[in-house]
């Protein structure tokens, strides 16, 4: 009985912190960033010059830049992690599909700056070489495809950020599928489609938990910091001039700046942005649970 | 032509190391209603499901034996399936519409299936199977509302239009009533026996009655054994084993 209640107060206790150190955590960013948010409000959000120098900071860039990234990635890994997920449930046998499955997984927890190491090394010199450079001597008079190509810049970064978030929507999507009733599985098959059909049919069924899905990999698009940063080429700017452009996104100019960062208006900036960084990751997440669970109510699955 | 749509030969079925069936010869007649009636754990859902080879997608199933479709074994190597269960359509326990489409194309899927694209072929053979099934008049204000907001027993005639919608020549229903209150499963019991005026349907009950009303000709199964079959009215008034005496008089089931 008493050790009833110890086990009751104890996972109590580990709950309540769970919670505490979530309002703690928003209580220091807000407090850390109370003097960037004193001298520049909300204008903050619309300003687009960065000039440490001078004191002046404001936002809009990085939050442009890191919506269009993180969109950009989302766009990229979507069609690859449906295509993934139908060829695990739909075309390969269960004991590979099991196989590939824990690997899929495993790709999710691969440390982000291997990724950022890969992107920086390996992808972005290839894609100066035989992609950039090709686009460019075709289509260099499109202002899309002039500019200094170096490899990095906004789309690599975007491409890294795709392969990084394809695991984790591929997993649920994966799910989503095998979560698909037998009763509507066997109506859509008693119909005769062919494969692709039944395929289709099947992505019919799953999108609302699709898009949450898509939600989830942006979350993590937008919250990724390392790769990104040692793949977007961190510079300061309201739009890239052209494809192969270098950019900014909230995360990176934290990572990038926190130790150049000589004076509290400075630090104070970064850790404004640090707050709208988690604003912007938050709704997207609360966007996600309430489509999932309005989903599942309708379906009466709850 | 035969009078026979189907002949089941020598057919033992099941899954993985159990058997569901064994050894099963059954003849199903042209545009006749076929009860397969049995109790639970019978095999007889399990027989359903071989005539349009949906058993096989269940992991470990598998099928011996011959089923001849209009001369045609569907378990032959060449045969593709999906061309199989196109001729065939089939009604369920429960009624299983597609929640994620409307009223209007939960009985047009079949057919854009089948690549038909033209709006107005589409729109008469969506009213026409919706007519057939007595639910036009109640939904043709709601086409483009989900399948899902109807009762169960207009939910299940939407499921019968589905299937009816590519003008299927075998209707397989697996006691589509059964999940339905008494007054939705009279008017699904007058739709099938409508629909066996030019169409096959072979129906699983276990409720005898229903048996009695609807079926022109019985089998009977018991523990995965095809006990006895023949015409209704001489399995019903003079049933020659003793398993399906018992089972018409409702002595075991």
């Amino acid at each position: 009985m008493f050790g009833d209640k110890i086990f009751k107060y104890t996972t109590a206790f580990f709950a309540f912190f769970i919670v505490i150190s979530f309002l703690m955590l928003i209580y220091e960013l807000y407090k850390g960033s109370y003097l960037a948010i004193s001298k520049f409000g909300l204008s903050f959000i619309k300003n687009t010059v960065w000039d440490p120098v001078n004191g002046v900071f404001g936002a809009l860039p990085l939050i442009i830049g890191t919506i269009v990234v993180s969109l950009l990635s989302l766009l990229f890994s979507l069609p690859i992690s449906i295509g993934v997920a139908l060829v695990l449930v739909l075309y390969l046998p269960r004991k590979i599909s099991r196989g590939l499955a824990v690997l899929i997984e495993t790709m999710a927890g691969v440390p982000s700056v291997i990724y950022g190491l890969w992107g920086l090394y390996v992808l972005a010199p290839f894609l100066r070489e035989n992609v950039y450079s090709v686009l460019q001597s075709m289509f260099g008079f499109i202002p899309l495809f002039s500019g200094p190509n170096y490899g990095i810049g906004f789309l690599t970064g975007s491409m890294v950020l795709a392969l990084m978030i394809t695991p984790i929507i591929t997993a649920v999507t994966k799910d989503l599928l095998l979560a698909v009733p037998t009763s509507i599985k066997e109506a859509a098959v008693s119909l005769g489609p062919k494969k692709k059909e039944l395929a289709l049919i099947m992505i019919k069924y799953i999108k609302p938990g699709l898009f949450a899905a898509s939600l989830l990999g942006l979350g993590r698009a937008i919250g990724e910091t390392m790769a990104i940063s040692m793949v977007i080429g961190n510079k300061f700017k309201l739009f890239p001039s052209s494809l192969f452009d270098t950019w900014y996104t909230l995360s990176a100019i934290i990572a990038n700046e926190f130790l150049e960062a000589t004076y509290d208006l400075y630090i104070s900036s970064l850790v404004y942005i640090g707050l709208l960084l988690l604003a912007v990751t938050l709704a997207v997440i609360i966007i996600a649970r309430i489509i999932i669970w309005r989903f599942s109510k309708v379906r009466g699955e709850i | 032509m035969s009078d026979y749509k189907i002949i089941v030969e020598n057919v033992s079925a099941g899954y993985n190391s159990n058997i569901v069936l064994r050894n099963i010869n059954l003849k199903i007649p042209q545009r006749k209603i076929t009860a397969i009636m049995g109790p639970s754990g019978s095999g007889k859902s399990t027989f359903l499901r071989i005539l349009n080879r949906l058993h096989e997608l269940t992991p470990g199933a598998w099928v011996k034996g011959r089923v001849i479709l209009d001369g045609i074994d569907i378990y032959d190597r060449k045969v593709n399936p999906t061309l199989i269960r196109k001729k065939i359509g089939m009604v369920f326990q429960k009624p299983n519409p597609f929640p994620m489409m409307s009223i209007y194309d939960n009985v047009a899927i079949g057919l854009k299936l089948n690549g038909i694209k033209d709006k107005k072929t589409l729109d008469e053979i969506v009213r026409r199977s919706l007519e057939i099934v007595g639910l036009w008049d109640e939904v043709k204000g709601d086409l483009h509302r989900p399948g899902t907001m109807l009762s169960g027993g207009q939910q299940q005639r939407l499921c019968i239009a589905r299937a009816l919608a590519v003008n299927p020549e075998v209707i397989l229903m697996d006691e589509p009533t059964s999940s339905l209150d008494p007054i939705s499963s009279m008017t699904i019991e007058s739709l099938v026996k409508k629909l066996a005026e030019d169409r096959t349907i072979v129906i699983v009950t276990h409720n005898v009655q229903q048996a009695i009303r609807l079926a022109d000709y019985v089998a009977f199964f018991y523990l995965g054994e095809l006990i006895e079959h023949g015409p209704a009215v001489e399995v019903f008034t003079n049933p020659k084993h003793e398993l399906t005496l018992k089972f018409v008089k409702g002595a075991i089931g």
